[in-house]
């Protein structure tokens, strides 16, 4: 079978795992963007329980395997009484698991704004929520935007795990064509080569796009 | 801290009144003492400037003005109130937050580094503190950064962000910025040492204006000499978080009585 044949025969179950993997990639980029905001935030927050809750998330997310976190999120959450459909329990966990690198990187960029800057608006009498939403938070944006488009490339990749708690994605298709057909490279090639154009041509470009519209918003363009 | 509060008024009434007075404030970081029970006056209207050398505590005096750092002992007071405390029970305690934020709104302040915020335009940077700290109307708030923008020079510059700036033009809207606010007391700090010689007097024909019009009480440090001689009702020498000096401008530039303030002024004299 010419690779052409393969892609007229299973290019339309391939497409529709790539709309999976992409609202996949979407969901779980937004929670992994929200989990880290508000985590990275509270590693900062002047009362311990709240830092302490912060850091038990981080840890827990970091330090354990993505696989592992999903069968427990799918499989093991249902025993506890926490039933998610598959769908959600993939970007869920998915969004979580990056979240958590994410908070690093909200929190290393916040503590790299000058100090001239917190002064300069406590000079200005701004309550301290204030001064972290008007004045901090966008320019540690800035700072920790070009971090964010590795962690993005990394979240889009992350998605393939979902296959295994059977949510459609490309990989999940992929796996099926090659169980039924034993066409591995065609199979397991296609999804490589999707992965890689949507990391290479759409989330690095959107990211580097991203950086240049908030340096302009920073008035360095 | 265990401060016997009780000797220090619990507000100063009366038409003599400073407008701001440190007594016995002692700033320490761990075993460096940088104010050493420091007792100054500043009344209404005044110029005082600040000089000495570097680590005697000058800027120390502005920034626990500012609250941008806590004293480990003494009392501030600023219009007649404790700033770094406040009455509880017929007792000076600990200043609270809210306590904190009232007091500071009498305060402005510009840095050494101007500290704008680079997100926004010069406008923007006047127009922040009125709109979200003091609650003004955008149309409001853009009247008065308008005016103070014009009155430092830097009306036509209004929607640049501060990185097309020079230094002098950034330091001239941290000007209009901190004076938006309406303070009653200006702190100047050391605003003119990261600018260029050519600049300079951008920014201190601004401060001389506003120290004709004797509105503010302004405390200004400098390294500034000639400056500090025009424009000063007083000037302060510090040293080792202490004042060693103080005197009109005349007396304490032409005829310092201390030795250390002799040395030091030489020392800048030949410098410059």
């Amino acid at each position: 079978m010419s690779y052409l044949e393969f892609l007229s025969t299973y290019g339309e179950l391939l497409a529709g795992g790539t709309l999976m993997t992409l609202a996949q990639f979407v969901l779980a980029a937004l929670v992994a963007v929200a989990a880290a905001i508000v985590s990275g935030l509270m590693r900062l927050a002047p009362f311990k329980l709240v830092r302490g809750i912060a850091t038990v998330y981080i840890e827990l997310f970091r330090g354990t395997s993505l696989l592992v976190q999903l069968y427990w999120v799918f499989f093991a959450l249902p025993l506890f009484g926490v039933s998610l459909h598959k769908f959600a329990a993939g970007f869920l966990t998915v969004g979580l698991c990056f979240g958590a690198y994410g908070a690093e990187l909200v929190r290393g960029a916040v503590v790299s704004v000058p100090k001239g800057q917190w002064e300069a608006a406590l000079a200005l009498n701004m309550s301290p929520a204030r001064r972290m939403w008007r004045i901090i938070l966008p320019q540690a944006l800035v700072i920790m935007l070009p971090p964010w488009g590795n962690l993005m490339v990394e979240i889009l990749k992350g998605t393939a795990l979902v296959a295994l708690i059977s949510v459609t994605d490309l990989m999940f298709e992929a796996r099926q064509i090659n169980s039924a057909t034993y066409l591995s490279a065609q199979a397991f090639g296609t999804a490589l080569i999707v992965y890689y154009i949507f990391a290479r041509f759409m989330v690095t470009p959107m990211m580097r796009w991203l950086e240049r519209i908030m340096a302009r918003r920073i008035g360095r363009a | 801290m265990t401060n016997d509060m009780s000797q220090y008024p619990l507000r100063l009434e009366g038409e003599d009144a400073p407008m701001i007075r440190f007594q016995d404030v002692t700033k320490r970081y761990d075993d460096l003492t940088v104010l050493d029970r420091l007792n100054l006056d500043v009344a209404a209207g005044e110029m005082v400037t600040i000089i000495g050398p570097s680590g005697s505590g000058k800027t120390t005096v502005l920034r626990v003005l500012m609250t941008l750092e806590r004293i480990d002992g003494g009392v501030i007071y600023v219009d007649g109130e404790p700033l770094t405390h406040m009455e509880k029970d017929g007792r000076l305690v600990q200043a609270n937050a809210a306590h904190l934020r009232r007091m500071r709104g009498k305060i402005g302040m510009c840095f050494q580094h101007f500290n704008l915020f680079p997100h926004m335009t010069a406008l923007g940077n006047c127009m922040e503190g009125p709109v979200q700290v003091l609650g003004l109307s955008k149309k409001e708030a853009e009247e008065r950064a308008l005016e103070l923008l014009d009155m430092v020079g830097m009306a036509e510059k209004r929607d640049e962000h501060p990185s097309r700036l020079s230094g002098g033009q950034q330091q001239r809207v941290a000007i209009a910025r901190a004076l938006a606010m309406r303070p009653t007391v200006m702190l100047f700090d050391e605003v003119t040492s990261a600018l260029d010689p050519e600049v300079i007097s951008e920014v201190t024909n601004v401060i001389r204006a506003l120290s004709e019009q004797h509105q503010l009480t302004m405390l200004m440090v400098t390294h500034q000499m000639g400056f500090a001689k025009e424009i000063s009702d007083r000037v302060v020498f510090f040293f080792d978080g202490s004042i060693e000096e103080q005197g009109t401008p005349d007396k304490l530039f032409d005829c310092p009585e201390k030795e250390r303030t002799q040395q030091f002024l030489s020392a800048v004299l030949e410098a410059t």
